[in-house]
């Protein structure tokens, strides 16, 4: 078996036995990045030469005995909105183009001290608000299985990334389907979890009700591997829950029989791509088949998520990237006249169209005379979805869903039109509305041979339910497991 | 006409916590520019804020101390506004569930009577950084280390009809809050900041007029200065016809006037919503229980137990209790040398007057209870007289002397020798024979001055009533 | 809610964002097309119901009043275009 084609529990197993050295994985993922960016772009930033120090460095921590996470020496990397001390963190905006943070994220801070090695930063819909990654500063990403597609968003560059055997696993974020959505897209795993289960400390707000940092990986158990690292109790945010990471030996043993899934048919209906549908519910069959039990029910308060994250997201976004003036970090205008003018020109030389859009969005939601009919109206609905979820887990172990309405499209095909873009987030945006875990993973193709991505949601801290069932589900079959033509060999693929 | 004027306030008080609000920097004044700062306080993207507990225990007790209903269940809000002093482009305030609502304080009237100011509310808020104008650059320079010290706001009701009854408000609100330790009050640091609103109407009418807002005003004097300046400058817009626009506006205490601060400071849509970074604070009934049984005692009820307990007068007792400061040098010198009487009148009269002449507010005064104590000890028990006494205590108000050293070093010690001073009386009457024949003929003045003259003799440092039995003894 | 010139004016002073003439009328058909899709909300019926900030929350998240070292300012500074004796710089404030 080729090195680029382990998955990260595996390559980080015969670092550990020494099998494989780690500047020896290093290497070929820098090779494999050098041979496909050209085509795919998924990372902003990549430094060879600091990826390689830092690998003899844990090469020498493992010898030491000194690393015990069965990630240590396992190349991997990091969203760029996600903090980074010393290495740039763009959030692909222009506005951030130079900004080098001070401090790094809480998650990222655990998998260094696990010994991971960052390969680089990878590419995102710009400040991740996006489902293409086209709205980034530094040019879109590729989607690996078809490059005149979209990779998804805004983690595009996570999961391009893991399909184009870049990087074993990525860190992304997620705020109404950025984990979930590229993942499908790319035909890789991706989770969720938990508002609270992972610190949200030093990830660059986008919603701060809604944001989470998940990882992106090869199979289920990767990332329950990831998982297991990440989800820690951190004190310097106050939303972070205390709470268990998913056993990584209960994920990878465990089985769905006698687990009840639900099927929301109002997921299924109408702007479903009847591909996407019938695939997904040859995955129900299959967790059928594998002794689960399905029931089909009603959960017509779907229709009105899409609205409800669009307006909670775009309030808590004004508010967030109102910090970019100029003034601290980041861009700053050239010519001014005074304070204002400083302020004006920064921030509309400073972020991209689409930013623009949901800061103006979200002035309004939150604007006196219009916060009561469309913020606060929001937060009540956000309430109602709620009722809605929690009625369902009183029956159900997990609800099964599509995780995007269609496959990965054309580039530039829905650039045009946000509102069609918006509907996009349909299966996805409701989950953060409530914060409940879910995840992505692949369950078959298209005629065209584009990945199809099933959704799994669990109750809230449910993240092992969801792992041990994409586990079952990934021992049965091999969707996880294909890679796209260009990306099926070693270093030297095109 | 005749016009009455309507006032409100809205007091900023900055909590004495060690840490500031929202990140663990330190609160402590001064400091090089931005080295009291970190990743949270300086809005840095991804940071996140955390909760000084501190800060609630102290609001509430800010709370209980003013007579106010807790919120137990509060939260808080963002307000949403650009300013180079305000790193995140918001302040976390409390808008819609302010921790404390509906108190009120007893204040004094124009006339010696009393009235209720209710309070609206108490809210949780941090502080915003600082701007220093740069004249070498033409530009600001901004320093956030002030930024993100915790506040709260204390809104009071418009109850204030006189410029008096605020000026008492002040007062007794920051006697209160410095003795529940919750600020220490310091304008000139400030620590206690207070914004003024002000309309008037002629009397009689029920409706309130258009009011307009004065910021930060940083004295009492200087308020009660830009209460007479502004209400003047309202009646007389009234008077020529004109209307008073809302706005904010700035008092100029050097030119004694107020100025109306730019329009787009005027109108502000500051997108109020609820701070999604922080959680709900959950004040529980055992939680107040706990806050009010630790809670140092109020000014009123000490008052009421200085009368009771040490026979002070009401009068004594009140100003005792009207400072913090005064309380606790009275009871920390009291507790070393009894006598709450005793110790009651010298800070009455000495320690007041000594701070008066000095221009000094009883907080700056440095007077070490252990000295004090040991002072008032030495005159009562006649090592050294009063007048004596007296110029020790300015000697350590000034100097900062140890009273006993001072009076060993000084030779200021009583002489309490009968013999000695007698002779020295015997010296007096024998030089000053014509004040003698003037004395023995009815002029009870001259015995004043034989008596001088006899103090001096013995350098002031004889009782004066030794002297004086024996100048009767030897005259009369 | 028809979206005018006005109030696309009005959300640019509140975002401090300035747009040009063909991203004034691209923006004013946008939000005019949002809004419409948020306005389906107004279907459902939220009387007395709740609003709700975060999904589940935790509350009484706190920090003891411990002070800790303050961050490095030469670093904090690194990341301003503008700065001077360890400030910030940005155009005079005060009138």
């Amino acid at each position: 078996m080729e090195l680029l084609d382990l998955t990260a529990l595996q390559l980080g197993q015969k670092i550990k036995s020494g099998e494989i050295g780690v500047r020896e994985a290093a290497a070929a993922s820098i090779s494999r990045i050098r041979a496909a960016e050209p085509a795919v772009h998924s990372f902003v930033s990549f430094n060879e030469e600091a990826a390689l120090t830092r690998a003899d460095e844990i090469q020498k921590k493992i010898d030491a005995g000194e690393l015990s996470s069965p990630l240590a020496g396992v190349p991997m990397a990091v969203k760029d909105n996600i903090c980074t001390k010393g290495v740039a963190t763009t959030c692909s905006s222009r506005m951030l183009e130079n900004f080098v943070p001070t401090y790094s994220a809480n998650a990222w801070h655990l998998l260094e001290n696990a010994g991971a090695v960052m390969l680089g930063k990878t590419n995102l819909d710009e400040f991740a608000m996006g489902s293409t990654t086209e709205t980034s500063y530094f040019g879109a990403t590729r989607n690996p299985w078809d490059p005149s597609r979209v990779p998804g968003g805004s983690s595009g560059g996570s999961a391009a990334a893991v399909a184009a055997g870049e990087a074993f696993y990525t860190l992304g974020s997620d705020t109404g389907g950025s984990i979930r959505q590229p993942a499908a897209f790319c035909g890789v795993t991706g989770i969720k979890p938990t508002y609270g289960s992972v610190s949200r400390y030093g990830l660059v707000a986008f919603a701060s009700s809604l944001d989470q940092i998940g990882p992106i990986g090869r199979d289920a158990a990767d990332c329950a591997a990831v998982l297991a690292e990440i989800m820690k109790h951190d004190r310097r945010d106050s939303t972070s829950v205390p709470t268990a990471a998913p056993g990584l030996s209960a994920v990878q043993n465990g089985s769905v029989k006698g687990m009840k899934i639900g099927i929301p048919k109002n997921f299924y209906g109408e702007g479903l791509d009847s591909e996407v549908r019938d695939t997904i519910l040859k995955a129900a069959e299959q967790f059928r088949a594998m002794g689960a039990e399905l029931e089909e029910f009603e959960m017509p308060i779907v229709k009105y998520a899409v609205p409800t994250y669009y307006i909670l997201a775009t309030a808590e976004a004004s508010s967030n990237l109102a910090r970019y003036d100029g003034v601290k970090y980041g861009y700053r205008a050239k010519d001014y006249a005074d304070l204002a003018e400083l302020y004006t020109k920064t921030r509309s030389e400073g972020f991209g169209m689409e930013v623009k859009r949901r800061i103006l969005l979200g002035c309004f939601v939150l604007s006196s005379g219009y916060y009561d009919a469309y913020y606060l109206k929001a937060l009540k609905v956000r309430a109602l979805i709620k009722q809605a979820f929690d009625r369902a887990f009183e029956k159900y172990d997990m609800i099964l869903a599509p995780t995007a309405p269609t496959t990965a499209y054309k580039i530039g095909e829905n650039t045009g039109d946000p509102l069609k873009l918006y509907l996009g987030d349909i299966y996805t945006a409701m989950i953060n509305i409530v914060g409940l875990p879910a995840l992505t993973a692949p369950c078959g193709f298209d005629a065209k041979g584009l990945p199809v991505g099933m959704q799994l949601i669990g109750r809230p801290f449910g993240e092992e339910v969801l792992l041990t069932a994409a586990c079952a589900y990934q021992r049965e079959t091999d969707f996880h497991r294909r890679r796209p033509s260009a990306f099926l060999k070693g270093g030297d693929a095109q | 006409m005749n016009y009455e004027m309507v006032l409100g306030l809205e007091v900023h008080v900055e909590l004495a916590t060690k840490t500031k609000i929202f990140c663990s920097c330190t609160t402590e004044f001064g400091g090089d520019p931005n080295t009291h700062c970190c990743e949270v306080c300086t809005g840095q993207p991804g940071a996140l804020p955390v909760l000084n507990r501190k800060v609630v225990e102290y609001s509430v007790r800010a709370g209980l101390a003013t007579g106010c209903s807790i919120t137990q269940r509060c939260k808080f809000d963002r307000k949403n506004y650009f300013y180079p002093d305000l790193p995140k482009a918001y302040q976390i305030s409390q808008l819609y569930l302010p921790i404390c609502h509906d108190g009120g304080i007893e204040v004094e009237t124009e006339d010696g009577g009393k009235k209720i100011i209710g309070i609206k509310e108490i809210h949780m808020e941090e502080d915003a950084g600082k701007l220093v104008h740069d004249p070498w650059e033409e530009c600001s320079l901004v320093d956030y280390n002030r930024c993100g010290v915790p506040l709260i706001e204390i809104v009071s009701q418009p109850d204030f009809r006189s410029a008096h009854e605020v000026i008492s408000y002040l007062e007794r609100l920051k006697a209160i809050l410095q003795f529940v330790g919750v600020s220490d009050c310091k304008m000139q640091e400030g620590s206690l900041r207070a914004d003024v609103n002000l309309s008037v109407r002629p009397v009689g009418q029920k409706e309130f007029g258009t009011r307009t807002e004065m910021k930060n005003i940083n004295s009492f004097k200087a308020i009660a200065r830009a209460i007479a300046g502004e209400s003047q400058r309202q009646i007389e817009l009234l008077e020529e016809g004109k209307r008073v626009i809302q706005e904010t506006r700035r008092w100029d205490d050097n030119k004694g006037a107020s100025f109306a601060m730019r329009s787009k400071e005027n109108a502000q849509d500051y997108k109020y919503f609820p701070d999604p970074d922080l959680t709900p604070v959950m004040i529980s009934d055992e939680m107040i229980d706990e806050i009010r049984r630790t809670m140092p005692e109020l000014p009123e009820p000490k008052k009421q137990r200085y009368v009771k307990e040490y026979g002070l007068p009401e009068y004594d007792a009140s100003i005792l209790t009207g400072s913090k400061y005064l309380v606790q040098l009275f009871e920390q010198t009291v507790a070393l040398c009894g006598n709450p009487k005793e110790v009651s009148n010298w800070i009455m009269g000495d320690v007041m007057m000594l701070l008066k002449n000095s221009g000094k507010d009883a907080e700056e005064l440095d007077l070490s209870p252990a000295g004090f104590a040991s002072l008032i000890t030495m005159v009562q028990k006649g090592s050294i007289n009063r007048t004596v006494g007296k110029k020790v205590l300015a000697a350590m108000f000034s100097d900062k002397v140890d009273p006993e050293q001072y009076v060993r070093e000084n030779g200021l010690e009583a002489v309490n020798d009968d013999a000695a001073i007698r002779k020295a009386v015997e010296e007096v009457l024998a030089q000053n024979e014509k004040s003698v024949t003037e004395y023995k003929s009815g002029k009870e003045k001259a015995l004043q001055f034989l008596m001088g003259q006899s103090m001096r003799a013995l350098r002031g440092k004889a009782n004066p009533q030794t002297i004086t039995a024996i100048l009767h003894e030897l005259l009369d | 809610m028809m979206i005018t010139d006005e109030l696309v004016g009005y959300l640019e002073e509140l975002g401090k964002i300035r747009l040009d003439d063909g991203e004034k009328v691209q923006t004013k058909n946008d939000l005019q097309k949002i809004l419409a899709y948020m306005d389906t909300l107004n279907e459902l019926d939220t009387n007395g119901v709740e609003p709700m900030s975060h999904a589940f929350g935790n509350e009484n998240v706190f920090r003891e009043d411990e002070v800790q070292p303050s961050a490095d300012r030469d670093l904090l500074l690194s990341n301003s275009e503008r700065k001077k004796d360890g400030s910030y710089m940005v155009p005079r404030t005060f009138e």
